[in-house]
């Protein structure tokens, strides 16, 4: 069970419960197999730094989650099918990057990260 | 008694102690650089959005290398642009 996280920019296109569907329905398919979900965060509407499919926002999804490895296949499948979202990537987490994602949501940060301490 | 402007050296005087460089990640103890961090990552472009070297940023090896991952997962997300002018 590692820890990943899956960033996806959604067509700005999309209404505004189109786009809570999308995202209940990847979080629906990691939990189904037998993965958990630690956190989601919708960025929203954001302009893109460069147009993608000639568009020049996109509505920004994060979701942090914890998966058996051969999970991600399968999600990649059902990203790449759904035409709604433009691009999508997966990060692997390391225990630096779980505990710098606790304590961003935890505390606020002034800059990217504290000392390992605090 | 030789007046300290007559004194001429054999060889030059070291005049350029400019402020020795640092890690500033291993100064601070960050350990992880996540790419969604625009505008932290930004201290790493120069205007036309291209990274830095080392030896202007002062980064070790180690973070040199994470901060470039960062940057392109960051460029691929259309977070940080490919090309542009005039980022800051």
């Amino acid at each position: 069970m590692s820890n990943y996280e899956l960033m996806v920019i959604f067509t700005p296109v999309l209404s505004e419960e189109d786009y809570k569907a999308a995202q209940k329905k990847y979080e629906t398919l990691v939990v189904e197999n037998g993965g958990s979900v630690i956190h989601t965060k919708p960025w929203g509407l954001k302009s893109l730094a460069y147009p993608i499919a000639k568009k020049t926002t996109g509505l920004y999804w994060v979701m942090e989650y914890s998966a058996p490895t051969s999970f991600n296949e399968k999600l990649k499948i059902q990203l790449l099918r759904d035409e709604s979202a433009m691009r999508h990537m997966f990060t692997v987490l390391d225990k630096y990057a779980v505990e710098y994602n606790d304590r961003k949501r935890s505390g606020v940060q002034h800059f990217s990260s504290e000392k390992a301490g605090v | 008694m030789a007046k300290a402007n007559e004194i001429k050296y054999l060889t030059a005087i070291k005049a350029d102690n400019r402020p020795k460089k640092y890690c500033r990640f291993k100064k601070m103890g960050i350990r992880y650089i996540d790419y969604k961090d625009a505008d932290f990552l930004k201290k790493f472009l120069n205007e036309q959005g291209k990274l830095l070297p080392r030896r202007l940023t002062g980064n070790s090896l180690k973070f040199q290398r994470k901060v470039s991952e960062a940057v392109k997962k960051a460029r691929q997300m259309a977070i940080l642009p490919y090309v542009t002018d005039l980022l800051k």
